[in-house]
Parts: structure tokens; C-alpha cells; sequence
């Protein structure tokens, strides 16, 4: 297929349809609306579902039932909205039940603007709402991920049986770039046989998605099955097919200093790690693709060849906290941030960088 | 009564210029809140609560202090002032996405408690703020952003009628719907959010105000179109009068 | 300019087409074969403010899309001038709507080319082509994109539209194109006449 120009929203919901997605609830708010805008128009054009619910709480719980029910799903909202929607995730979690949500994120806290911003990856990365639970996190940072990612993104839900979240922002929501759309995959709604309303010849029990369990020893076994869940996802993602997807490695192999960040930031990092060699600065990227599981083992190799490392995001510094995890002390890690909505530019990475490599 | 300039500002109105599109309905509906609370003489006393809608900003315009609330959540916010501080007068001011749509539970249990509170509603039948994007009292067959072939009643149900599900609740005390389309309507306008507010003042109940206003940015129209527009279209499904006048204050004015 | 990188603003009031104009030359360039990106300003369109778009186009893979300091600021309006003139690359362009924006003492280590866009698209019997007279204008002086690219990419941009419109648009392309071509464009505070003439 020709590659068409689209903005990340559109291109999101272009790959949903792609992606087999028939159902989508959501509630209006900038800047993601161009996302349930494109859904409105393309999802009666396939038989599909759209509608517009009265309230992120009621349409994460449209998207449980629909969810349950076997569909391949999805929502999408910004910052507020996504805040609104963390009890539904967390039933949606325990119930173990696939779906896509995507957070379009802007600033914060409260109504914050409407501006670009990564203030949210605590929220996401840490389960956000209440229980022992965890939603996979992937993070694009073009136009073309958003597509890819969003189809990725319902297959490891459907796989895991677990919500996975597209975290990006608003100038990704916003921007146009050439997208080479991938082609049409069929879903069928009774591929689940766990799904409520399953009807294949093989079904012998009744179906429950539930999230309740009474019983103290009960909750307790449900919660280590999570986690054995948790644990096997980490594993194919720091280890096994999905360790490439994970993580972006950018000039690396000699770097003294490693720029960290994801999402639009990772684009700016490039142009600053360019600009760096350009001055003989050994300057490499690491650009962690999967926020959840989050990707330790390239921090913890780098961290015997680097001298230092430098998290940059639009936020006061929430990534970095991984990053010093995964570092485990063995290097210096600083961090550069902008908030607000503010996105920062590549002078004054660079500028922060030098302050770094040339101090005086 | 010495006879008042017509286009004077009213004190409890501050001197921010408006920020709402040319000819929207916002400015003048907070003109007439304002002329009820000088009225009253209650503008020392009196605290706003802005929602989340073109109108999220109200608390720049008025003299008195505003609580910004979420999304939908304003007569909750007024409730937890109104009962911190009952001496005050508290009005939310709510459009029809952030009253009829995410806060449909909030405002509805508000009015139910007989929260003495007052609320404004500007039903404009879209998201304004937002860029136009179906309401809950989008007309049937509108067009809008998530409503591109029209508002379907089979799949996005029919337009919500706030005051008259309102005026079914016993505790509420007025329930009146109005609008700005023409002079004579416009001073029933400020009759009616008068009333609501003076009846706060006596301490009775809950009073709501339903204004059918025009948002000439979304609906693609002039403003003078928009106002023609709201009265063929909008008033046949959003009759105006009265639904509740547990006490006539109507009469007793 | 470089040959293998241009960065563009393009600003102007809500309602001049700034963002379409931006859309335009991204789509032209890719259709050219060229990497591109656009980013709008976004935000409440109702206050009637200033819009704007960055817009790249390269040859090679386009690591940050975020157009900081731009190789030319296409200007529709006055404030669109105070607001991106101090951006500008030293020895970048700033393409500006004479129609809305009076001449006077701009900075002078940048290219000045001035299109009454305006009069231009009136003259076509239709003001809001106003923007395409800039794309004209621009595919004259871009490394990236050339004027027939343009007129290539127009019908998939404007589907649905009627065959005079396309006209109309087609028009203001070449208007634009052929302004720059035979009209003055100052260096500086010194007005050269770079392509025909003197
Ligand atoms: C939790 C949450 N969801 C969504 C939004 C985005 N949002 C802002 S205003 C608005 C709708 C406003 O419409 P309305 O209440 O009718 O007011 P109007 O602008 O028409 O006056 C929405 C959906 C938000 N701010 N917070
Ligand atoms: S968008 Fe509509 S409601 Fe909002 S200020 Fe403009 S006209 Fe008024
Ligand atoms: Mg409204």
C-alpha cells in the first residue's frame, strides 16, 4: 500500500480498524478527539461500534463488558480522562480481560492544559489505580508506531489476556507523517473460548469474567497467577522474542554519555546525539520502546561501558527513577526535564549535555 | 428604585474582557448572574463553582470567589461548600456535557438532596470546548464531530431533557427553563436565575436554571443565524416554563 | 538552504489555511519521494488566535520533527512576524504576505520575499487561495519540492472538489510561482531583483 499522510490520532484508529478493532467508547477531550472523530466516521463503514459514552468511568466499563464479551476493544483519552478510567483498568486487570487504551498525554495535575507532556508515566507504569496488578506500556514515537504499535498492542492483549496501554502525547497525537498502513487482519469474536457469550461445540462450563474473590486464600492464589503472568511477560520482553521490540539502541557501543527517553523526546535525543558526534561528543541513545516491562538489562550492560547517563522527559523525573533502578548506582544518572507543556528543544539538551561532558 | 443604566457593568462582574467566540451566548448568560447576585446584595457572600466547558474560566470574570471543578463533579464541589459554609450563596454553572453527560449522577443526587444551591445550565447542544463533539442534547439528526452521519436515536439515544427529569425529583424547589433569543425572553432570563438565586438567599432549596443558548463556532453559524437556528429547532424539543415552583416565587415577585 | 533539510513555519490567523498550507507541502513532499513531517499549534481553535504548523522536509530520515529554529517562516499576518521573525536561521527566509504586512526594517542577515497574497487570490475571484499563492511561491526557492510536484499532489488533496475550484487552486500555484519569478525580493534593507530584471 502507498504510504499516506496522517496524523498519529487518525493513523491509531486507521490501525484499530486494521487491526480487526470493531467497538469503541470514549468520552471527548483534547487532543486525542481526532482519534473517536476518525472512529465515528470509519467504524459504521465496517459494521463496527461507536459510541460516545457520558463519562470516562462509564466507557472503560463499556470497554470491560465489551471486552469480556470477546471483542477486540479499545478506548482512548488524555490525561484527566485516563485518571478517571484507573478503577475500571484495575477490574479490567484482575478480571484479566484484553483491550487497548490509549493516553494521549498532556499536562497535569488537574486540569493542567492541553499541551504535550509525559507527567503520566507513573500512572501508567505503576498499575495506576488500586491492587497488585500491571498493564504492558508501549510508547511510540512516530506516526508510523502509532499504527504498529496498535496493532501490536491488541496482539499482546489478546495474548496476555491483559490491558495494554499506548502511551503517547499530544504533539504525536497532533503531528502528520507518512504511514505505510499494515494490511487487514480478521478477527473472530469466538476465538476466546473464556469470552462470555462463547459459543463453540468445545464449551462445556459457563463462562465468568470476574474480579472478585472472597476467599483470602483465593485472592491470594488469583494474585500469584498474576504475577507468574507479570513475570513471564518481563521475561520475553528483556529476554525472549520481544527483546528487540523493546528497546531502541542508538550509537551506544562506544558512548561515555547515554541520553535516555521515550516517546517525541527519543526524536529530539537523536538530533542531540547527531549534533553531539558532530562535536566529538560520544553521545548515545537508549529509547525504551516498552515502559512496562521496563527495559533493565540494557541499563544494567551500559552501565559497564558508559560513564554517565542523562534521563530526559516532559516531566519533573519519573522515568528516571527506573533508569536509577536498572543502574543500580554503578553510573551517575542525571535528568533534564521540562513540564508544563513545554516540549524542550534540542539546544538545550545540548546545552545540558555540555555541562556534563565539559564541566568548568 | 433609581433607574439603572442599561450598560453598566454590574459590580459582582469583573473587568476581564471575555474570552468566548463573538456572539456566543456565555457572556451575556454571566451578565445576568451577575445583575441577580447585585440585585441581591449578596456579591460579598457568594462563591462560584466554574466546570469544564467554555465557561471553565467564569471564575475570571465575576468579583466573587470560584472553586474550578472536574469534569462534571461542580454540584458536588458546591455541596461540600454549601455545607462548609451555609451562610454563603453557591451556584454552580454547568454546560450541557459537563451537567448532562459526565456529571448526570452528580448533578442529579445534588438535586435530589435538596442541595441549597443554585445552578445555572447552559444547554448550547454540544461540546463547545472541546471543538463540537456530540452532547447529550444534541438534536436528533445533528451533525457533529462524533456524530458525523447525524445523531441517531437508535444507537445515541434522544435528547436529554434536564429540567423536566429534574422537576420529577420532590426535593428540588424551581426548575425553569429560559433563553436569550430576544429581548422579552432575555428579561424572563433574568427573572428566573433572579428567582433561583433569591430563593438561596431565603434558605428554601435547590434551584435550577436551564438556558437554551447558541454556540455559533460549532453549529458553523452566524451568531444572529444561530439565535433563528435555536428558535425553530431547539425550542420544540426544549420548551421553555416552568416545571417546579414548589414555593411561587414566580407569583410572589 | 541546505539541499538535504528544510524547516518551515508556517503562521497566520485561524481561517487563513496556514495548516492546510503546511499539509500541502508535506504531502507534495512526500509524493516527491522526500521524508516530511507537520505539527500544528493546537489548542482552543475559538480565541480566534494565531495558528501555526512546522513543517520538514528531507532527504534523509527526520529524527526530531520539532522545527526550533526554522530555514523559513512563511508569515500570513503581522503577528505572525513578531512572532517567529527572531527564529529565523541567519541566512534563512522569511516569506511574508505583503497584502496584511506592511514593509519595514526586518533583520538583515535573512532572505525577505514579499507576496501580496491576498490582492493575488482576490484577483482569482477567491481570497481564501491566499495560502496556495504561498506554496506557489515556495516550491520556487525549495531544494526539496518543485512546482509541477505540486500541482501533481493537489487533486488527492482537494478530493471531491469542483473542477473550477481545482482551477482556482491551480491558479494561485502558478500565480504565486510566476510573482516570485518576475517581482523583486530584498536581501536585508536592500531590495535586489534577483530573477528578471535589473
Ligand atoms: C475527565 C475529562 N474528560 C474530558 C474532558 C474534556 N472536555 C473539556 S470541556 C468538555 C465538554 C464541554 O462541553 P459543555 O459542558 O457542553 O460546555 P460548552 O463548552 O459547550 O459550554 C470536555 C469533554 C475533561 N476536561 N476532563
Ligand atoms: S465554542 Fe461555542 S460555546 Fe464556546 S465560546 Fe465559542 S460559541 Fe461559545
Ligand atoms: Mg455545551
Amino acid at each position: 500500500m502507498a504510504k499516506v499522510l496522517m496524523k498519529g490520532n487518525e493513523a491509531i484508529g486507521e490501525a484499530a480498524v486494521l487491526a480487526g478493532c470493531r467497538y469503541y467508547f470514549g468520552y471527548p477531550i483534547t487532543p486525542q478527539s481526532e482519534l473517536p472523530a476518525y472512529l465515528a466516521k470509519r467504524l459504521p463503514e465496517v459494521d463496527g461500534v461507536f459510541v460516545q459514552a457520558e463519562s470516562e468511568v462509564a466507557a472503560i466499563n463499556m470497554v470491560y463488558g465489551s471486552g469480556s464479551a470477546g471483542a477486540r476493544v479499545m478506548t482512548s483519552s488524555s490525561s484527566p480522562g485516563i485518571s478517571l478510567k484507573q478503577e475500571g483498568i484495575s477490574y479490567i486487570a484482575g478480571a484479566e480481560v484484553p483491550c487497548l487504551i490509549v493516553n494521549v498525554m498532556r499536562g497535569g495535575p488537574g486540569l493542567g492544559n492541553i499541551a504535550p507532556a509525559q507527567s503520566d508515566y507513573w500512572q501508567s507504569t505503576r498499575g495506576g489505580g488500586h491492587g497488585d496488578y500491571r498493564t504492558i506500556v508501549l510508547a511510540p514515537n512516530s506516526v508510523q508506531e502509532m499504527a504498529d504499535m496498535t496493532i501490536t498492542g491488541f496482539d499482546l492483549s489478546d495474548r496476555f489476556r491483559n490491558p495494554v496501554l499506548l502511551l503517547s502525547d499530544g504533539v504525536l497525537g497532533q503531528m502528520m507523517e507518512p504511514v505505510n498502513l499494515p494490511e487487514p487482519h480478521d478477527y473472530n469474536i469466538n476465538s476466546k473460548k473464556w469470552a462470555l457469550g462463547y459459543r463453540g461445540s468445545d464449551k462445556n462450563e459457563r463462562n465468568l469474567c470476574s474480579s472478585i474473590f472472597l476467599d483470602n486464600d483465593e485472592l491470594e492464589e488469583h494474585n500469584w497467577h498474576l504475577y507468574q503472568k507479570y513475570q513471564v511477560i518481563t521475561d520475553l520482553f528483556s529476554k525472549g522474542e520481544y527483546k528487540d521490540f523493546a528497546v531502541e539502541e542508538h550509537l551506544c557501543d562506544d558512548a561515555e554519555i547515554i541520553l535516555v527517553g521515550y516517546g517525541i523526546i527519543s526524536r529530539i535525543l537523536k538530533t542531540v546525539v547527531e549534533k553531539c558526534r558532530k562535536r566529538g561528543i560520544k553521545a548515545g541513545l537508549v529509547r525504551p520502546k516498552v515502559l512496562w516491562p521496563f527495559p533493565t538489562a540494557v541499563f544494567e550492560r551500559l552501565a559497564k561501558t558508559a560513564s554517565q547517563f542523562l534521563v530526559v522527559e516532559m516531566s519533573c523525573g519519573q522515568m528516571v527513577e527506573d533508569v536509577k533502578l536498572s543502574v543500580d548506582g554503578k553510573k551517575p544518572v542525571f535528568f533534564f526535564g521540562r513540564t508544563g507543556g513545554t516540549v524542550p528543544s534540542d539546544f538545550e539538551i545540548l546545552n545540558e549535555v555540555d555541562k556534563l561532558v565539559r564541566p568548568d | 428604585m433609581t433607574m439603572k443604566k442599561v450598560f453598566s457593568r454590574p459590580a459582582s462582574l469583573s473587568k476581564t474582557p471575555f474570552h468566548y467566540c463573538p456572539g456566543c451566548d456565555h457572556g451575556v448568560i454571566h451578565r445576568l448572574v451577575a445583575e441577580a447576585i447585585d440585585e441581591l446584595e449578596v456579591g460579598d457572600r457568594t462563591i462560584g463553582v466554574a466546570p469544564v466547558g467554555c465557561s471553565v474560566f467564569a471564575y475570571d470574570y465575576f468579583n466573587f470567589d470560584f472553586n474550578q471543578a472536574a469534569h462534571g463533579r461542580a454540584p458536588a464541589v458546591a455541596t461540600g461548600i454549601k455545607r462548609t459554609r451555609p451562610d454563603s450563596i453557591v451556584f454552580t454553572y454547568q454546560g450541557d456535557g459537563d451537567l448532562a453527560a459526565i456529571g448526570t449522577a452528580e448533578i442529579i443526587h445534588a438535586a435530589n438532596r435538596g442541595e441549597k444551591i443554585t445552578v445555572i445550565f447552559v444547554n448550547n447542544a454540544i461540546y463547545g470546548m472541546t471543538g463540537g463533539q456530540m452532547a447529550p442534547t444534541t438534536l436528533i439528526g445533528m451533525k457533529t464531530q462524533t456524530s458525523p452521519y447525524g445523531r441517531d436515536a437508535s444507537t445515541a439515544g434522544n435528547p436529554i431533557k434536564m429540567s423536566e427529569m429534574i422537576a420529577t425529583l420532590e426535593s428540588p424547589v424551581y426548575v425553569t427553563r429560559v433563553t436569550i433569543n430576544s429581548v422579552a425572553n432575555l428579561m424572563k432570563a433574568k427573572k428566573a436565575i433572579y428567582n433561583a438565586f433569591k430563593l438561596q438567599k431565603e434558605g428554601k432549596g435547590f434551584s435550577f436554571v436551564e438556558v437554551v443558548a447558541i454556540c455559533p463556532t460549532n453549529w458553523g453559524k452566524k451568531p444572529a443565524d444561530s439565535h433563528k437556528w435555536l428558535t425553530e429547532n431547539m425550542l420544540p424539543v426544549f420548551p421553555l416554563g416552568t416545571f417546579k415552583d414548589t414555593l411561587g416565587v414566580e407569583k410572589s415577585a | 538552504m541546505s539541499s538535504k533539510v528544510e524547516r518551515i513555519i508556517l503562521a497566520g490567523f485561524g481561517g487563513q489555511g496556514v495548516l492546510f498550507l503546511g499539509k500541502v507541502i508535506a504531502e507534495t513532499g512526500m509524493h516527491a519521494g522526500k521524508n516530511v513531517s507537520w505539527i500544528p499549534s493546537y489548542g482552543p481553535e475559538m480565541r480566534g488566535g494565531t495558528a501555526n504548523c512546522s513543517v520538514i522536509l528531507s532527504e534523509n530520515e527526520i529524527a526530531s520533527p520539532m522545527v526550533t529554529v526554522p530555514d523559513t517562516v512563511i508569515a500570513m499576518n503581522r503577528p505572525s512576524v513578531t512572532k517567529f521573525n527572531q527564529k529565523i536561521k541567519a541566512g534563512g527566509m522569511l516569506m511574508y504576505n505583503s497584502s496584511l504586512i506592511e514593509r519595514q526594517e526586518f533583520r538583515d542577515d535573512i532572505r525577505l520575499v514579499e507576496i501580496p497574497a491576498n490582492e493575488i487570490a482576490e484577483e482569482l475571484g477567491n481570497p481564501k487561495v491566499a495560502n496556495l499563492v504561498m506554496a506557489g511561491a515556495y516550491s520556487k526557492f525549495s531544494k526539496l519540492i518543485t512546482f509541477d510536484d505540486l500541482v501533481a499532489c493537489l487533486p488527492g488533496l482537494v478530493k471531491g472538489a469542483k473542477k473550477e475550484m481545482l482551477d482556482i487552486n491551480l491558479a494561485a500555484f502558478k500565480k504565486g510561482f510566476d510573482y516570485v519569478e518576475e517581482k523583486k525580493y530584498m536581501f536585508g534593507r536592500y531590495v535586489y531583483s534577483v530573477f528578471k530584471g535589473i
